[in-house]
Order: C-alpha cells, then sequence, then structure tokens
C-alpha cells in the first residue's frame, strides 16, 4: 500500500472526487495557479481549469456565500479558507445560511458545501496562523465538523465530506500536512461521519483526543506500555456532532479518562465529551474526568517559549497520562 | 345564536398589555369582520383593532383608558351560525404526541440497581459508618440518595454493618477505605451481650490488629505450605553452649535466634520472598528486616530486628531479648515495630506443631517456627529418635508462587539441619 | 389618453392587466396581514406596500420558467408572479404545516420555494446577494442561460456581503442582477444617514458593472431596467445594479411605530405616488382598465384573499416534535 502525506491525502481525495463528479469544484484564494499557499490543491489546476478551480478575490464571506448558493444549486463546492484563522468574516454565511438551510426551508433546500481550513499551532504561526476554531461552530446543528487524524482518514473523511449532503467543515492540522505520514490505498473508499475510532486498544486509562494530539497519545502511549501501563485512545474524527455511543463505550472501558484538545480549554470540544461522560457514566468513572488542553489566553504567541508552553505535546500528555494511571 | 369573545391582541414581540384609548362602537353596533372596534395604545405601537367576527356587539368589557392584559377578552359579539373560525383558536390540530417527552427520558435511563451508589453516597456512608445495603432509596428504582443518608444522619438512626457478613462493603465498595471499612464490621450490631457477659472495649492497638489482620487476609490470597526438619544437630549444639553463653552473656542464646539467622540467609539467596506487593507492582527489598511476634496478654507486636542478615546469631538473640523486654514492659516505640519485610512467628514456643499465620500485611509471607518435640524418625531404613520441627510457611500468592518458595523452604531446612560447631559461629 | 408606454416594451394589454392584478393581490393580502396582526391571530407581519410596482415590474422581466430569484422580505409582489400562492403566503403568515417557504418554521417574509425556484433565505440581511452569485456561477458552469435575480433594501447595500457578492460577480462576469429596493428608511435610519453617495446604483462602477436608478412606483420604468439587465446578463455580459426609488407607506413591521422618526403628512404625500393609484390610472386612461373590471378584479381578490385566510387560519400546524427534523438529510 502506498505511503503518502496527510497533505497528499487531501489533494488526492479532491482530484478523485472531481475526476468522479463534474459537480465538484474547488474555490479560494491562490487555490488555483498557485495550488494554495500550502499546497493542498497542487496540480488541480492545471488538470480540471480555471472554471473548474477557481482562484477567488480576496473576501471570506464570498467564498463561503458564493460556495453556498452553487450548493444550493446542486454542485458540490469545496471552499478553502486559507487559514482556519481567517474564517471569522465567513461565521455568518456557515452559521446563519450553510447550517440552517435545509432546517428552515422545512427540508425544500439543502446546501452540500465542504469548506476546508488548516488550523493549529507549533508552526510559528503566532495568534493568527495558529488557533483552532472548531469550537465556535461547535454548537451549531446543522453543521458537520471533521478534524481528521492520518492519511487515511483525511482521504476517507474528505470523500465522503463532498459526497455529504450537508456542509461539511473540514479542518486539517497544518502541522500534520508534511510531518504525518502513512499507508493510504489507491482505490476509492469513504469512511463514515460521525463516527469515533479506536486508534489503539487498552485496558488502563482511556484517551480522548483528535487531530494532530492523536499522534502525540499514541507516542505517548508506546512509552507507557514498556511500563506495563496499557493506554486505550479514541479518536473523535468527527468533532460535531459527537459520536456519543463511542465515547461512552471508550470512557467505560477503564474507567479514567484524559481528554486532549491543542485548543484552549474553557468551552472546548472535550468540554462537551467530558460532559456526555459526566450524563452517561457516572458508575463507571474511577477517577475524576481529566482534560489537557491550551490555556485560556486569546491565542498561541509567535516566540518559541511562549508557543511551547501552549501547546500540548508529546511530553505534556504523557505526563498527564502517568498521572491518571497513578491515581 | 353564539357569543364570540374578542381578546386583547399582542401587538408587538415583547408587549404583554394594551391600552383602549377609544371604542369605535357600542353595544347593539353591527359589526362586519376586520372592521375595527377600538384604537389601543402599547408601548411599541398605537393600531386599530379590527373584529374578528360579523355580528352585533354585546358588551364592551373595559373602559377608555383602561390597560389590559394581552389575552384579556375586551368585548363580547353575538354572531349568527358558527363561523369557521370557531376551529381554530391557534392550536394545534395534530395534537401533541404527549408520550414524546416521557419516551425520551426512557431512553436516556441507565439501569441503576440498588447496589451502585453514587460517589456521593458511598463518601456520606464511610464517614458516618452506614451499612448501605440496610438503608431504603427513595431514587428511581430504590437507589439511595445523597438526601436519604442526610435524613438518616439527621434522624440519628444510622444503620450499622453486620458482622455477619463482613465482606459486603468492600464488595460493592469501588474506592474501598479499608481500614475504616474493616472496622466497621467489627462493631457488630446484630451480636447482643447476654447477662454475665463481660464486654471488652476494642482498644486503639485491638483495632489496629484487627484492621490489619482482616486487610491481610482479605487482599492477599494466602497459600500455605510446610516442611519437616530434623533439628537434633542443633538441639545438640544449643544444649553443648547454652549455659556458658548465658553466664557469659547475661541471657538465653534461645532456638529462635538460630531460626531467625536462618531465615535471614535463606532471604539473602532467595531475595523474591523478601518483597512487597504494591498494587501495580511488586518491589523487592534491599534490607532484611525481619519482624518477630511478641505476645502480651492482650495484645501481639511485631517489632523489627533490622538488618538480620549481617547480624550473628548471638547479637539477634541479643535484640530478641531486649525487643521482647521492652513489648512486655510497654516500652516499645512504633519506629521499632516499622520497616518489617518479613515475619517469623515463634509459635512453638507455646506448644503449637502446626499453624496458619496470617501475613504481616504488605510483606510476602510470614513464617511458623513451631515446637521441637522427640519423634521416631527412619533414617536409612532405621528407626532413630531425633528433634524434629515443623516450618509452616504462609505466602502471598500474588507475589509467590510454590516453587520458590519450596526452594527457600528447603535452604533454611539445610541450614538448620547442618547446625553444628563446625558451620556456626555464634558471634 | 396618454403614451401607451408599454407597447414599446413588448408589453401587451393583456399582460400589463396581470401584472396590475399581481400589484393588487400583493397589495390585499399585505393588508389582511395587518388586520390579522390587530386582531391577534398572527403575531408579526413585514410589508410590501409601496414597493409592489418595482416588485411584480421587475420579476415579470423575468424568465419565470428558468430564472433564480432570492427575495428579501418584503418581496411578496416577486414571490406572487414566481407562482406563489396566496393561499401559501398566508399559511405562513399563520406559520402552519402547508406553508411552502419552511412549514411554518420562519417568520412570515423568509420565502422559499424550490419547485419554483424561489431560494430559501433568512433574517440577517444581504446573506443571499452572494447566493445569488454562487447560483449563478453553478449555471455558468453548466452552460445554462438563467440570470439569477436578488433584493435588498439601501441599507442592506452597506453590509460586506453586497460588496463581496457584487465584487466577486463583476470579476468572474456573471449573470446577476442586484436590485436594490430604495425605500428611504432602514427601519428608522433615513437614506442620508445611510449613504454618503447619492445612488445605490452609484456603487456599481466600484465592481465593473452597470448602475441605474429608476422610480420604483413605475412598473414599466423597473421592467425596461430588469429586462435590459436580464439580456445582458445571458449575452454573458455580467452583472447589473438596478436601484428602484419608492416610498414604505406603512411601519417597518408590525411591531414598529414609524410616527416616532417621520410625519404623517410625510406618509401622506408619497400614498399620492402610490403605484396602486398611479398604474391604475395609467391602464384607465388606456383604455385596459374600467370602473366595473375593476370593481370585478378587487372582488376576485377579495374572494382570492378570505379563501386564503379561512384555509390557512384552519389548517393544521406542524407536530410540535416535528421540530426534531431536517437538521441534516434522513
Amino acid at each position: 500500500m502506498p505511503v503518502i502525506s496527510y497533505i497528499d491525502a487531501v489533494t488526492t481525495a479532491i482530484r478523485e472526487e472531481m475526476e468522479r463528479d463534474s459537480r465538484v469544484f474547488v474555490l479560494g484564494e491562490d487555490v488555483g495557479k498557485k495550488g494554495g499557499v500550502f499546497k493542498a490543491t497542487n496540480g488541480l489546476y492545471e488538470q480540471f481549469g480555471e472554471e473548474r478551480v477557481i482562484d477567488t478575490p480576496l473576501a471570506e464571506s464570498a467564498i463561503a456565500g458564493v460556495g453556498i448558493g452553487a450548493a444550493m444549486y446542486g454542485m458540490r463546492p469545496i471552499a478553502e479558507m486559507q487559514f482556519a484563522d481567517f474564517i471569522m468574516p465567513a461565521v455568518n454565511q456557515i452559521i446563519s445560511e450553510a447550517a440552517k438551510i435545509r432546517y428552515r426551508s422545512n427540508n425544500d433546500w439543502d446546501c452540500p458545501i465542504v469548506i476546508r481550513a488548516p488550523y493549529g499551532g507549533g508552526v510559528h504561526g503566532a495568534l493568527y496562523h495558529s488557533q483552532s476554531v472548531e469550537a465556535i461552530f461547535a454548537n451549531q446543528p446543522g453543521l458537520k465538523i471533521v478534524m481528521p487524524s492520518t492519511p487515511y482518514d483525511v482521504k476517507g473523511l474528505l470523500k465522503a465530506a463532498i459526497r455529504d449532503n450537508d456542509p461539511v467543515l473540514f479542518f486539517e492540522h497544518k502541522r500534520a500536512y508534511r510531518l504525518i505520514k502513512g499507508e493510504v490505498p489507491n482505490d476509492d473508499y469513504v469512511l463514515p461521519i460521525g463516527k469515533a475510532d479506536v486508534k489503539r486498544q487498552g485496558e488502563d486509562i482511556t484517551v480522548i483526543t483528535y487531530g494532530l494530539c492523536v499522534h502525540f497519545a499514541l507516542q505517548a502511549a508506546e512509552k507507557l506500555a514498556s511500563d506495563g501501563i496499557s493506554v486505550h485512545v479514541l479518536d473523535l474524527r468527527t468533532v460535531y456532532p459527537l459520536d456519543k455511543e463511542a465515547i461512552i463505550e471508550a470512557a467505560a472501558k477503564t474507567g479514567k479518562v484524559l481528554l486532549i484538545t491543542e485548543d484552549t480549554k474553557e468551552g472546548s470540544i472535550i468540554s462537551e465529551v467530558s460532559a456526555i461522560i459526566a450524563e452517561n457514566c457516572l458508575f463507571d468513572l474511577d477517577a475524576p474526568i481529566m482534560r489537557l488542553a491550551g490555556p485560556d489566553v486569546p491565542a498561541m504567541p509567535y516566540a518559541p517559549t511562549m508557543e511551547k508552553y501552549f501547546m500540548v505535546n508529546p511530553d505534556k500528555v504523557e505526563k498527564a497520562m502517568r498521572e491518571l494511571a497513578e491515581y | 345564536m353564539t357569543i364570540e369573545q374578542m381578546k386583547m391582541p399582542q401587538l408587538g414581540e415583547s408587549v404583554t398589555e394594551g391600552t383602549i384609548s377609544k371604542w369605535l362602537v357600542k353595544p347593539g353596533d353591527t359589526v362586519s369582520k376586520y372592521e375595527a372596534i377600538a384604537e389601543v395604545i402599547t408601548d411599541k405601537v398605537n393600531a386599530e383593532i379590527p373584529s374578528s367576527f360579523t355580528g352585533v356587539i354585546k358588551e364592551l368589557k373595559a373602559s377608555e383608558d383602561e390597560t389590559l392584559a394581552v389575552g384579556e377578552v375586551i368585548c363580547l359579539i353575538e354572531v349568527e351560525g358558527c363561523e369557521p373560525d370557531k376551529a381554530r383558536e391557534n392550536e394545534p390540530i395534530q395534537s401533541v404526541d404527549k408520550n414524546i417527552g416521557t419516551s425520551q427520558v426512557a431512553a436516556a435511563d441507565v439501569t441503576i440497581s440498588k447496589a451502585r451508589y453514587s460517589p456521593a453516597v458511598l463518601k456520606i456512608s464511610q464517614e458516618n459508618d452506614i451499612d448501605l445495603e440496610q438503608v431504603k432509596g427513595t431514587g428511581k428504582e430504590g437507589r439511595i440518595t445523597r438526601k436519604d443518608l442526610l435524613k438518616l444522619i439527621e434522624s440519628g438512626n444510622i444503620p450499622k454493618a453486620d458482622a455477619r457478613k463482613p465482606a459486603s462493603n468492600q464488595v460493592l465498595n469501588p474506592v474501598p477505605d479499608l481500614k475504616k471499612e474493616q472496622l466497621n464490621t467489627m462493631q457488630a450490631k446484630a451480636i447482643q451481650s447476654a447477662v454475665g457477659d463481660i464486654e471488652i472495649p476494642v482498644t486503639g492497638v485491638r483495632k489496629a490488629i484487627a484492621a490489619n489482620m482482616q486487610k491481610s487476609k482479605h487482599e492477599a490470597p494466602h497459600a500455605w505450605m510446610m516442611v519437616e526438619v530434623d533439628a537434633t544437630n542443633l538441639v545438640r549444639y544449643r544444649e553443648s553452649i547454652k549455659q556458658e553463653f548465658k553466664q557469659t552473656e547475661g541471657y538465653n542464646l534461645t532456638y529462635f535466634a538460630f531460626f531467625v539467622k536462618a531465615v535471614a540467609q535463606g532471604l539473602k539467596e532467595f531475595p523474591e520472598i523478601n518483597s512487597m506487593w504494591a498494587g501495580d507492582k511488586i518491589i523487592q527489598k534491599k534490607d532484611i528486616n525481619i519482624s518477630i511476634a511478641v505476645a502480651t496478654d492482650t495484645a501481639l507486636f511485631v517489632p523489627v530486628i533490622k538488618h538480620a542478615d549481617e547480624k550473628t546469631i548471638k547479637g539477634i538473640a541479643r535484640e530478641i531479648a531486649e525487643l521482647a523486654q521492652k513489648v512486655r514492659t510497654g516500652k516499645i516505640k512504633s519506629d521499632e515495630m516499622q520497616d518489617g519485610t518479613f515475619t517469623v512467628n515463634n509459635t512453638g514456643s507455646f506448644g503449637s506443631i502446626q499453624s496458619m499465620g496470617i501475613i504481616n500485611h504488605p510483606q510476602a509471607a510470614i513464617l511458623q517456627v513451631e515446637s521441637i518435640v522427640k519423634r521416631p524418625v527412619i533414617i536409612d531404613g532405621m528407626i532413630a529418635v531425633r528433634d524434629m520441627v515443623n516450618l509452616c510457611l504462609s505466602l502471598d500468592h500474588r507475589i509467590l508462587d510454590g516453587l520458590v518458595c519450596g526452594r527457600f523452604l528447603a535452604r533454611v531446612k539445610e541450614i538448620i539441619e547442618t547446625t553444628t560447631p563446625q558451620n556456626t559461629t555464634i558471634y | 389618453m396618454v403614451e401607451n408606454r408599454h407597447k414599446e416594451l413588448g408589453l401587451s394589454d393583456e399582460k400589463v392587466l396581470e401584472m396590475y392584478k399581481v400589484m393588487l393581490l400583493s397589495r390585499r393580502i399585505d393588508e389582511r396581514m395587518w388586520l390579522l396582526n390587530r386582531s391577534g391571530k398572527i403575531p408579526f407581519v413585514v410589508s410590501c406596500q409601496g414597493q409592489e410596482a418595482a416588485q411584480v415590474g421587475a420579476a415579470f422581466a423575468l424568465d419565470r420558467e428558468n430564472d433564480y430569484i432570492l427575495p428579501y422580505y418584503r418581496d411578496v409582489g416577486v414571490v406572487l408572479t414566481f407562482g406563489m400562492t396566496a393561499k401559501e403566503l398566508m399559511l405562513s403568515g399563520f406559520a402552519k404545516a402547508e406553508d411552502p417557504n419552511s412549514g411554518g418554521r420562519q417568520m412570515p417574509g423568509h420565502f422559499g420555494q424550490k419547485k419554483n425556484r424561489i431560494v430559501t433565505g433568512s433574517s440577517p440581511v444581504t446573506t443571499q446577494v452572494p447566493h445569488a452569485v454562487g447560483i449563478a456561477l453553478a449555471g455558468k458552469m453548466e452552460g445554462k442561460d438563467f440570470v439569477t435575480f436578488t433584493t435588498f433594501g439601501e441599507g442592506s447595500s452597506n453590509q460586506g456581503d453586497f460588496h463581496e457578492g457584487a465584487n466577486f460577480a463583476g470579476v468572474h462576469k456573471l449573470p446577476v442582477i442586484f436590485m436594490c429596493e430604495n425605500n428611504k428608511y432602514a427601519i428608522s435610519v433615513p437614506i442620508e444617514k445611510q449613504l454618503a453617495c447619492e445612488n445605490v446604483s452609484d456603487r456599481a462602477i466600484g465592481y465593473g458593472m452597470p448602475g441605474v436608478t429608476v422610480d420604483g412606483n413605475d412598473p414599466l420604468a423597473v421592467y425596461r431596467a430588469v429586462k435590459e439587465a436580464a439580456d445582458r446578463g445571458r449575452r454573458g455580459e455580467g452583472p447589473t445594479l438596478v436601484e428602484t426609488v419608492s416610498y414604505r407607506l406603512t411601519p417597518h413591521s408590525s411591531d414598529d411605530d414609524d410616527m416616532s422618526y417621520r410625519t404623517s403628512d410625510e406618509v401622506a404625500q408619497a400614498k399620492t405616488k402610490d403605484a396602486i393609484i398611479t398604474f391604475g390610472a395609467y391602464l384607465k386612461e388606456n383604455g385596459i382598465l374600467n370602473d366595473d373590471l375593476e370593481k370585478q378584479m378587487n372582488d376576485d381578490i377579495m374572494k382570492t384573499v378570505n379563501e386564503a385566510t379561512d384555509y390557512a387560519e384552519n389548517a393544521p400546524y406542524a407536530k410540535a416534535e416535528s421540530l426534531l427534523e431536517y437538521v441534516y438529510e434522513k
């Protein structure tokens, strides 16, 4: 099976879907001739032409809004926000429009758009190129939010998002783009949106996380295994709506749960995961729910010292895991 | 003919009342549907209210400048026949399925049996020595609630645990505070004293003994084995020197000192035995500190001979004498009873020839040295009279298996059986 | 006899009479909504009164079989022209299950009906403008020759979505008609506090498209402007901004008291230019309409409005628990 990078999995999924379905097209800033600032749409302009790989004016609300219009008509737009941090001007279009189109029209209209955006820190991107923005959208029924961790998941989930008949926000960790490589089959496969995935089976503690932090958890779990501590790792993959069954099952399995996000702590995705566990697992818990997250400051600073302090990393994850295991 | 009511409409999203500034009709007037009947002022708008019916004004229910709440009747209109409006009244025609609310709740149900106690209930029950098995819960499916316990405590009628089923609390308790739990079970409510019985209060030492014994017996899976040792050589040797020793040193050279020394030597060679259970790991101790059981009339103490492997038989004999003296005179200090890694119990001193010790928690094993008795033994096909002694070992099967214990006992046996002036020095 | 202006636009006598009838129906439905609100039967009304001529004139200039419309909340005249019925509007007013716009989920004025290509809208203003651009883009990609038509108020022409959408359409030469129904007030704030330029149409040049301002009380003038814009769009010449100037004859909504920011004289003055009167007079002067026909027409419309009201009032609400449906595709 070929081993490809996380970002190549993004490009591959888009290319295959554009080849499969003429309604699929890409729009965003610098996505065309340049192939995207991260090269996520590399080669698509050459293959499909400027009509299907559209360099738009620099205006995020229009990128989202025009995409939404095309989606309502019946196209399958993939809109790119250059950085998740720059999605803010499009929030009205995403929340007031995309999320509510099916609902407000009583199922008369729908909005099958995918909005992709690179998120996350640890790349010296400072406040406005490092943020995790998923929590802003994660209380908007009508939206789906996918945040894959591996190239295999990227391809299967992005294809599923493009074929989904509801709006999907697809957040890709920019540090994972070239850091994470993995086996990805050449064949056409989709993975179910809304389903979490057990990335490692374990008995002593459960870690629930998503995105790049999944890899931190797996690395730390490997270390703990040599000390006889067995770690169960659940990758949420879809952070909204959450796979409640999988969360309850994973939490109940060991009774000791560590939740990890790279986002700031209060009101984050893992706050909701924590609430689900609290609601359903009172009699299965063997320790208080533990959360590892970024500090509650507006965003990640530029200086490497401060960035390191902010970011979750394998050492912090390992330390938290050991603390929980010993509880 | 029917009488219809006209009500104060809600004029504006947040408006709750309206004032009739002017009536445009009077009783007896004929009005048609949508014809204005009154002018109304609200916080948000000023408006004319149209009639919802065609008919004759029967009665005005409010005077001009009177303020009425939204929904209050402002006038009555006599209507001919049944207006199509009769059916409306803004009620949903397809009525709401009343079951929806309850069925959602039912779906969210988790099966809570009485035996599933919340952390709050467990904590209160432990703090107040409440036997939860005897509490009647008022929660869903009989669950005991926090409030149930608070009420019990307030009433002063706290049900204590039944001694006949001492383990019940631990079985149900996901976070056992063992010491406390087990002491609770000693406070047997069900056993009543009869006339002439003596009630002996459980003192601190007795409590501690009880707790330690129960903790060990409950927690550590005990296994037991015994070897028979020919101590004839040891007896001869000791007999030959004990008089002189007593005169020189001022205290007895006991058999027990030889056994303690032999055990220390065995532990040195089999360090697996000199270890402790620590939940997720086993800790093998470097130091060999032998706990020895010393009884008083009412209690049992286990002072410790530290670094027994580094001491001579004489040194051990001396420490035994000193520690025993301190125990009997009540001068033993707590640090002299700490850090034991293995216990040797001199059960032979009161004539026992076989016993099953309870391991001194958290050690891995305990050795009982029984009475040395003369018995006929077959050696090389001939019957001989020998000084025989049984060594009984209780072991924590989580830590130790039969094989290593067997080897350890064989080694101790070998040391005792070869105790001679040539092999063994006292000093 | 005044000049016949509709012939040169290619409009027959029957066509202009039909236009007038839709204008009148819009007005009568709107008036009924107010009565229902004031008698406590429906919670909310937002009005088309004063803008029927612009709405109907524009909608008649479009291809009612193929074009897509993205109306704003006052566009009763637009949606009636595109196939929505009086009964359906009343069902929306009463928030009943059969309301095709939303099944009783949205306030009245939030139009949407896929079979008639009326694209669903929301309350935050101007969000529909980029959608109109997106649908035009999709049509272009698929080689279709429809145009998209979207409306909004002059206040909304300050929103980012207007500018972002107009610019996108200009850059990509997309067949979009942006029509600003300038009724002089954004709730209470008058036009001079909304715009620094004289006309909304002045903004068109910034986006590389023609901008025209026409009399919103003259359905024929609006018809001409929108027809030209549609033709341009279909020829691949890109978008057009049309501004129709009229006056909002009612308060902003049933919750608004307009006398707190304007005078009754000003409203009375505007009513003399009410297209229901002036266009009726034009038709009479051209011998297309007479008193008998007018009465007949009024009676027919009132019958339609009464039937629609009765039907909607007696129609069932959606089941309460149906609110859980259609968050996502089933």
